[in-house]
C-alpha cells in the first residue's frame, strides 16, 4: 500500500496479497503511523529481527493495512543504538507487541509508557535476548520467575482477584487481575506469556518449505488460517503459485474451520449463559463435522493439508456430497437454534449489554476480526482483498454496532450461515487439475507476506529467507494481540460473573500471542 | 420451551439415525464404561492442565464432553480444583513459564496420583522441542503414568489413554 505524502521508495511484493516493503528512517517511522492512522489505517503486526550476521543491525519491522493493502516498513537498528521510535501513543496496540520486542531481541520502545517484560517471566536474564545470534539456549534452566508489577488500584473497598494461569476449565493458561468494589469490576489487567515456547527463534530450525508445520501450530484452532497464511508468504518469497484447485481446496478447509470453531463457540456461549441445551446441540454439531473433516482431509482440525506450493489433500466427489449435505443439514439446525437462542429470555438478558464495546472504543483501540465485526468495524479480507477463491464468491460480511456479547453471538450465527453456504459453493464449484507445485530453492534473503482472514480476525505471517533454504527470520502474528486489551475494556463496570461469558465471546488466543 | 423441548425430542431422533459411527462409538463406550466400573468402581476426577499447548489438544479434551463421547455419563468428571483430582492431565512442552504453575498443581493433587502427557508436545516437546522457552515434555516435570501420542490426539485415543493410565494403578 501506498503512504500518502510520504517519501519513501517502497517496491511492490510479489504474491497473493497487495503488500509493499520499504526501508525507513527514524523519521519516517513516525511519519509513517501518524499518515496510516490519520487515513484510517492499522496497525496490522510488529516484530524486530537480528540483521548483524548479514552485515546489517538489529531492525524493526511494521506492517499497516490501508484501504489498498499491506506496507511494511523496515527500519534498521544500530547496535549501539537499540531503540526505535515508540508507536503506542498512535496505535495503543503496539504497546504489548513492543514489549514483547523488547524481551526477545532487546530493542526499546523509546518513548513507550509500558516498559514492563512481557513474555519474559525469568526463564532467560534481563539482559540476554533470544533472538540475538549470540544467545545460548542451553545457558539458562530454571525460570526464576520474577514478580511482575501489577498497576495498583486504590480506595475504599477496593480488593484484588488474581485468576490463573491455570483457569477453572480446560482452557489456555493466562493470569488475569481483577480490581473490584463488590461484584463490579473496576479494572482488569491481563498478564500473559504463560504458553510462550519460543515459536520466533525456533522458525529458524526449519526450511522454507517445512516450516507450515511450526506455524500451523502457533494457535490450534486457527492452524488453517495460520498454514495459509504461511503458504502464502512462502509462495511469495519463492515466486510461486499454488494450482487453482488448491486455492479453492485451502478457501474450503478456511470456511471449514471458522464452521467448527463458531458451532463450538455457540455451544460454549449458550452453556456460559446458563443454557447447558446449547452446548450439547452445538457441541453435537461440531463434532458431526468434524467427523467429516477427518474423512475428507484425514485430519479433525486439518492441520498440515495447506503447505507451501498448494495442498495436501483432494476431494473427491463422494466427499463433495457429503459437504454439501452435512452443511445443509447443519445450517437446517442451526437456524433451529438461533431461533430458540433469540427467544430465550435468560439468555437474552445475560448477553445484551454485557462486556460492550461501542464502535467508537473499538476504532480507537483497534479492535478487529470477528469482535470488530461486532463493533461496527467492517473488516474482512475476504471482502476486502479477496485471494482466490474468494475473489469468485462474492462473501457477505458480517456486522453489528452493539458491541455486546449480543452482538458477538450474532455475528457467529451470521457467518456460521455463511460458510455453510460457502463450503457447499466450493465443493460444488471446485476447478480441476493439480494440488500442488514443485517448490524452488529460495534465494537468501528473500521476503514474503502471507494475510488472511482466519475466523478469530486476520493472520499475518512474514518469512525471510536464510542460506541453503532455512528461514532466517519468520513471524506469525494473531488478531489476539489487537483484541486482548480492548477485553480490559469491555470487562469495565460489568460483575466479574459475567467475565466468563464476556471473555468467551471474544474467545482470543493465548498461545497466538505468547509464542 | 415448546421450541427447546420439540428440538430435545428431534435431536434424538437424529442421532438415532447416525448408525455407521454411533454403533462403533457405542460398543466402545460401553467397554470403556464396563472397564472404569471394574478398573476404579467409582468415578474418575481429572485435573486437565495446558502448560504451553497450541490449543489443539485442549479442542479435543473438550470434545470428550460432547454427547457422542459423554465421558460425564461414563462416571469422568474434569474438574477446576486439583485437590478434587485423580489424575492430571498435561498438555504443552511446558513452557518454562507454566512450569512452577503445573508442579504447584500436581503437588496440590491427593495421593495416589495419576499423570497423563497428552499429546506430541508432552511427550517431548513434539514440535517445540526442548528450548530456552520449553521443557521438552512432562516427564521432565513430573512423574508421567502414560503418554498418549498424537497432534492432537483424537478423543478416543485421549479416553484410552486414561483407562490405560487408571489401569496402571490397580493392584
Ligand atoms: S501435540 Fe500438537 S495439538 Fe497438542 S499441543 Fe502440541 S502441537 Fe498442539
Amino acid at each position: 500500500m501506498a503512504i500518502s505524502g510520504l517519501a519513501i521508495s517502497d517496491r511492490r511484493l510479489a504474491g497473493e496479497m497487495p503488500a509493499t516493503l520499504a526501508r525507513v528512517t527514524a523519521e519516517q517511522w513516525l511519519d509513517a503511523a501518524r499518515r496510516v492512522h490519520e487515513t484510517g489505517g492499522r496497525l496490522v503486526a510488529l516484530w524486530g529481527a537480528d540483521r548483524r550476521d548479514d552485515g546489517g543491525a538489529f531492525s524493526i519491522h511494521a506492517a499497516y493495512a490501508g484501504s489498498d493493502g499491506l506496507a511494511i516498513l523496515e527500519l534498521p537498528v544500530a547496535e549501539e543504538e537499540e531503540t526505535y521510535p515508540d508507536l503506542s501513543a498512535i496505535f495503543p496496540c503496539a504497546a504489548r507487541m513492543q514489549r514483547a520486542v523488547h524481551d526477545l531481541l532487546g530493542l526499546v520502545a523509546q518513548g513507550a509508557a509500558d516498559l514492563r517484560p512481557w513474555l519474559r517471566h525469568g526463564a532467560w536474564r534481563a539482559n540476554e535476548f533470544p533472538l540475538r545470534r549470540e544467545f545460548d539456549p542451553e545457558a539458562y534452566r530454571a525460570n526464576a520467575f520474577e514478580a511482575y508489577p501489577f498497576v495498583r488500584v486504590a480506595g475504599d473497598g477496593v480488593h484484588e482477584i488474581p485468576v490463573g494461569p491455570i483457569h477453572a476449565g480446560v482452557i489456555e493458561p493466562g493470569h488475569f487481575r481483577f480490581s473490584v468494589v463488590g461484584e463490579k469490576v473496576l479494572r482488569l489487567e491481563e498478564r500473559f506469556g504463560f504458553a510462550h515456547k519460543g515459536i520466533d527463534r525456533r522458525f529458524a530450525d526449519f526450511t522454507v518449505a517445512e516450516g507450515y508445520r511450526l506455524a500451523g501450530r502457533c494457535c490450534g484452532d486457527s492452524t488453517v488460517a495460520y498454514a495459509w497464511a504461511y503458504a502464502q508468504a512462502a509462495e511469495a518469497l519463492l515466486e510461486v503459485a499454488a494450482p487453482p484447485r488448491a486455492k479453492w481446496l485451502r478457501g474450503l478447509m478456511l470456511e471449514a474451520e471458522r464452521i467448527a470453531n463458531h458451532l463450538g463457540d455457540l455451544g460454549a456461549l449458550g452453556n456460559d449463559g446458563g443454557f447447558g441445551f446449547a452446548l450439547a446441540q452445538f457441541s453435537r454439531l461440531r463434532e458431526d463435522w468434524l467427523r467429516l473433516c477427518d474423512e475428507a482431509f484425514g485430519h479433525r482440525l486439518m492441520m498440515d493439508r495447506v503447505v507451501p506450493g498448494g495442498v495436501a489433500a483432494d476431494v473427491g466427489d463422494a466427499i463433495r456430497a457429503s459437504i454439501a449435505a452435512r452443511s445443509e443439514a447443519i445450517e437446517r439446525e442451526a437456524r433451529t437454534l438461533r431461533d430458540i437462542f433469540d427467544e430465550h429470555s435468560g439468555l437474552q438478558d445475560r448477553f445484551i449489554t454485557a462486556g460492550r464495546v461501542t464502535p467508537e472504543t473499538a476504532r480507537l483501540l483497534g479492535l478487529i476480526g470477528l469482535a470488530g465485526r461486532a463493533s461496527g468495524q467492517a473488516l474482512d479480507l475476504r471482502v476486502d482483498f479477496p485471494a482466490e477463491p474468494y475473489t469468485r464468491l462474492a462473501v457477505k460480511k458480517a456486522g453489528h454496532a452493539g458491541g455486546d456479547v449480543a452482538a458477538r453471538v450474532r455475528v457467529r450465527f451470521e457467518e456460521l450461515l455463511e460458510s455453510l453456504r460457502l463450503v457447499r459453493e466450493i465443493a460444488a464449484s471446485l476447478p480441476e487439475g493439480a494440488t500442488r507445485v514443485e517448490l524452488p530453492h529460495p534465494a537468501a534473503g528473500a521476503f514474503g507476506v502471507g494475510w488472511v482472514e482466519g475466523w478469530r480476525g486476520e493472520v499475518l505471517v512474514a518469512i525471510e529467507a536464510g542460506e541453503g533454504g532455512r528461514i532466517r527470520r519468520a513471524h506469525a502474528h494473531d488478531p489476539s494481540w489487537q483484541n486482548w486489551p480492548v477485553v480490559e475494556h469491555a470487562i469495565m463496570g460489568n460483575i466479574v460473573p459475567d467475565f466468563p461469558l464476556i471473555n468467551k465471546s471474544f474467545n482470543l488466543a493465548y498461545s497466538g500471542t505468547d509464542g | 420451551m415448546i421450541p427447546i423441548l420439540l428440538k430435545i425430542l428431534r435431536t434424538g431422533v437424529v442421532t438415532e439415525k447416525a448408525p455407521a459411527a454411533r454403533e462403533e462409538w457405542r460398543t466402545r463406550a460401553a467397554e470403556i464404561d464396563a472397564q472404569i466400573l471394574r478398573l476404579l468402581g467409582r468415578a474418575l476426577v481429572i485435573r486437565e492442565v495446558d502448560a504451553g499447548s497450541c490449543n489443539a489438544c485442549e479442542l479435543e479434551v473438550n470434545a470428550l464432553a460432547n454427547p457422542y463421547y459423554n465421558i460425564e455419563g461414563m462416571g469422568i468428571k474434569l474438574t477446576a480444583s486439583p485437590r478434587h483430582a485423580d489424575l492430571l492431565l498435561v498438555t504443552g512442552p511446558v513452557a518454562k513459564n507454566m512450569e512452577e504453575p503445573l508442579r504447584a498443581a500436581y503437588e496440590a493433587m491427593p495421593a495416589p496420583k495419576l499423570v497423563v502427557a497428552l499429546g506430541d508436545c508432552a511427550k517431548d516437546g513434539g514440535i517445540f522441542g526442548a528450548s530456552y522457552a520449553t521443557c521438552g515434555g512432562a516427564s521432565k516435570v513430573l512423574p508421567v503414568d502414560v503418554t498418549v501420542p498424537g497432534c492432537p490426539p483424537p478423543p478416543l485415543a485421549i479416553l484410552e489413554g486414561i483407562l490405560a493410565a487408571v489401569a496402571l494403578r490397580k493392584p
